[in-house]
């Protein structure tokens, strides 16, 4: 029999079982985070070449656990909690078996330390994406495979969730949107890991000898159908936040349900074949294959990208007219609560990941175009606009609302709460920015030495490409403060702050109360279609950004040698 | 309704879209289809598209045709390590090992002439990274990829290799020289 709270402060209604889990998954994120921030520091400095902190084998090996504990374990256990959140608690429904949601949190905590244990074994620095024939020992595809049943149980947890949460009727009519992007997400998990096991099941088989050889190709194309798909499994979920904070920060309602859960739908139908884009200078593959699976399939997730880009802030911009700040275009903005970290962050991600993270992976993207910045700096430049200033900036500011409500402490140090998206966001955005340029400009990623010490020859980089390097290192640095800085924040807070009432705990559901977090807009008719100003100026300013950056790029291709 | 509650029009597939939303929608579908479109344009029309000409091959294959080519082309030595710099014959093609941790050998171009180049990996994989002309090309182990190059100015140029190989990565160094 499941019991449930209902928090004082929000009327959202937890299932005790899955409070729990949430909050074990959380803490499990941010702890993986701490490891993750750990090794950023690290090579932000040994990238850094005024600084060069460590030696080569080292820094390949602490490279290696960046890429595994942000990428994999930190996104991915808070995942696991936005998935039980959108689940059992906006639905108001128990969670389906919850000894079953603990077999997965306790194989993806196996499944991590077993992998970073093959990491700092030393014998396992192949980077996140193990491309054959490079070896790692056994332990390290073990550990992943292990994390990624577990992370399979889960989305089957949440499924089964959503089921119950029907038959029991624990709600009339569709789900709400942010439970249907959960939804998607999961959805997309569950390619993902299949394609996922497809490649790291025969790897760890290799890796044991049971297997004698894998294709170089034939892995890089089944890899990225799990690398790349774990991304939009990212995409769907800080956009289902994104969704979340502009109805718990204003009350807003989409601009229109359809167009919303479409643009979801949009990256279940046409994401997975984007893991093309990672094999774009590639041997193996056609023109037309690479053609055909970027573009025609990707351009259409890209479509969905560009619509919730627009959905979200005109969602705000809509509620925040209702409430009158009507004046001029941008008067809804500017009186947004630019205090609230919840909010903050949520904008930054957002205006962060569409301009910087959308519009450097379009390019890079573009079949021709990728020749010029594969595997530069550009890549990582690109992806931490995306994953880190997206997923993880939006992951972060939810985590200011969740604190009080899940965890039932207040967050100390406001101020510094303030601060802090700004402080990590901004920053974040502009080492991508500044990574980017050195990518640009030619440098390597994955690269220990851009002097090429022991070389047979001498290349001089330009000076530019040192002096973004040098800028790398110091907004790295500062984007590490700023990522401490919420770790310590949310760690101080669940230790010391001060403790909250959790609300009164009963064994059936109650209604959602009016008034309140959970029912944060009044409960009756559909928006109405407010005019959205702002937003269009907005999106039309991106959209000149990216018109404008997109032909600049193919100025610069037609430059370089001639190929064909 | 809010995002987090239901639809209030319980069903969200009947909902009527906002013509502000349709505007937006169209102009990203119109911008999509003209990315998608230049892709196959500049296959027609741009002068630099990457090569589909490739074949399955293994180390020792594509070593003993570059030995080969090395054996007929080569005009001087150079470096400590005697490392061959090797005259493509104009418009010919050319061989190009990436291995643990060397581009082998050195090659020597014409500006302004086209060369088939035949890149492939020895043992993992590398990445070929021109500099600073800057272009990137994955290579693997197993697959000899034949591309065409046009270098279009005199000069010395390096390859650097861009896909992780090891601890000894920062040094996989290789050079072309265009006349
Ligand atoms: C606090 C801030 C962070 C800094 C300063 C930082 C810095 C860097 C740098 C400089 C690289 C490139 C290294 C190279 O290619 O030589 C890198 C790689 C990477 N980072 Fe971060 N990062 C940070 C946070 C994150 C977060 C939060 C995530 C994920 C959620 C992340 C995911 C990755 C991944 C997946 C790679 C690629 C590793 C590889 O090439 O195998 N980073 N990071
Ligand atoms: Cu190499
Ligand atoms: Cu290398």
């Amino acid at each position: 029999m499941a019991t449930y709270r209902t928090c004082p402060r929000t009327g959202l209604q937890f299932d005790l079982e899955a409070d729990k889990l949430m909050r074990w998954n959380a803490v499990a994120g941010v702890l993986w985070l701490l490891v993750g921030g750990i090794t950023a520091l690290l090579v932000i400095l040994t990238r850094w070449p005024a600084i060069k902190l460590l030696p080569a084998d080292q820094f390949y090996l602490i490279l290696t656990a960046h890429g595994i504990d942000m990428l994999i374990l930190w996104i991915i256990f808070f995942e696991m909690a936005v998935l039980y959140f959108a689940s059992s608690t906006l639905l108001r429904c128990r969670l389906a078996t919850p000894k079953v949601a603990w077999v997965q949190f306790w194989l993806m905590v196996v499944g991590g330390i077993m992998t970073n244990i093959a990491i700092f074994q030393g014998e396992s620095s192949v980077m996140f994406t193990s491309y054959v024939p490079m070896q790692a020992a056994p332990h390290f595809y073990l550990g992943i495979i292990l994390f990624a049943v577990g992370a399979l149980i889960g989305c089957g947890v949440f499924f089964g969730t959503l089921v119950v949460a029907k038959r029991e009727k624990t709600y009339t009519g569709s789900i709400p949107l942010v439970t249907f992007g959960a939804m998607t997400a999961a959805i997309i998990a569950v390619f993902t890991i299949a394609s996922g096991a497809a490649i790291l099941i025969p790897t760890f088989l290799w890796s044991i000898g049971l297997i004698q050889s894998i294709d170089a190709q034939l892995y890089r194309m089944v890899w990225w159908a799990l690398g790349h798909s774990s991304q939009q499994i990212n995409v769907a979920a800080h956009v289902s936040i994104w969704y979340l904070v502009a109805a718990v920060a204003f009350g807003a309602k989409p601009l229109s349900e359809k167009v919303s859960r479409f643009a979801f739908l949009l990256y279940i139908l046409f994401l997975q074949l984007a893991s093309a884009h990672h094999l774009l200078s590639d041997p193996g593959m056609s023109a037309e294959w690479k053609v055909l699976n970027t573009s025609y399939f990707m351009y259409f997730a890209v479509l969905a990208s560009m619509i919730h880009g627009f959905t979200v802030p005109g969602a705000i911009e809509a509620a925040q007219r209702k409430k009158g700040f009507n004046n001029g275009l941008f008067e809804w903005l500017r009186k947004a609560p630019w205090g609230n970290p919840v909010f903050s962050g949520m904008f930054i991600s957002l205006v962060g990941f569409g301009f910087i993270g959308g519009i450097s992976g379009v390019v890079l993207g573009t079949e021709q175009i990728n020749m010029l910045m594969h595997n530069t700096f550009y890549v990582p430049g690109h992806f931490h606009a995306t994953v880190v200033v997206g997923t993880t900036l939006a992951f972060m500011s939810i985590t200011y609302l969740l604190v009080p409500t899940l965890f039932k402490r207040e967050m100390l140090f406001p101020k510094l709460c303030q601060i802090q998206p700004y402080l990590y966001g901004l920053s974040m955005i502009g080492l991508s920015l500044v990574m980017m340029g050195a990518g640009t400009l030619g440098v390597s990623r994955r690269h220990w030495d851009m002097a090429f010490s022991g070389a047979p020859f001498q290349y001089e980089w330009p000076g530019a490409a040192y002096l973004m390097m040098g800028m790398t290192g110091i907004l790295g640095v500062i984007a590490v403060v700023g990522g401490g800085l919420w770790i310590g924040l949310v760690v101080l807070s669940l230790l010391f702050g001060k403790k909250l009432d959790g609300g009164p705990v009963s064994d059936k559901t109650v209604p959602i109360p009016d008034q309140t977090v959970a029912a944060s807009a009044s409960a009756t008719g559909s928006e109405e279609h407010v005019s959205v100003p702002g937003t269009v100026v907005l999106a039309l300013t991106l959209l000149t950004c990216f018109v404008l950056y997109y032909f600049v790029n193919w100025k610069y291709l037609s430059e370089v040698w001639g190929l064909s | 309704m809010s995002a987090i509650l239901p639809p209030s029009e319980r069903l969200w597939w009947k909902q009527p879209i906002a013509k502000i939303e349709w505007f937006w929608i169209a102009i990203a579908f119109v911008w999509a289809m003209i990315m998608f479109v230049m892709m196959v344009y500049w296959h027609i029309n741009g002068k630099q598209n990457l090569s589909n000409e490739v074949y399955k091959t293994t180390p020792e294959m594509f070593a003993a045709k570059t030995e080969k080519f090395i054996k007929e082309n080569t005009i001087r030595t150079e470096t400590d390590q005697q490392i061959p710099v090797v005259k493509v014959p104009a418009g010919g093609e050319g061989y190009l090992m990436a291995r643990l941790w060397n581009w082998y050998p050195i090659l020597e171009l014409e500006a302004g002439k086209t060369y088939k180049i035949h890149l492939s990996a020895m043992d993992y994989q590398h990445g070929f990274s021109l500099q600073p002309v800057n272009i990137n090309i994955q290579v693997l182990p197993g697959y000899e990829h034949v591309v065409k190059m046009t270098p279009t100015k005199a000069g010395t140029y390096a390859i650097v290799c861009n896909e992780y190989c090891g601890i000894g990565h920062h040094t996989m160094l290789g050079r072309i020289y265009v006349k």
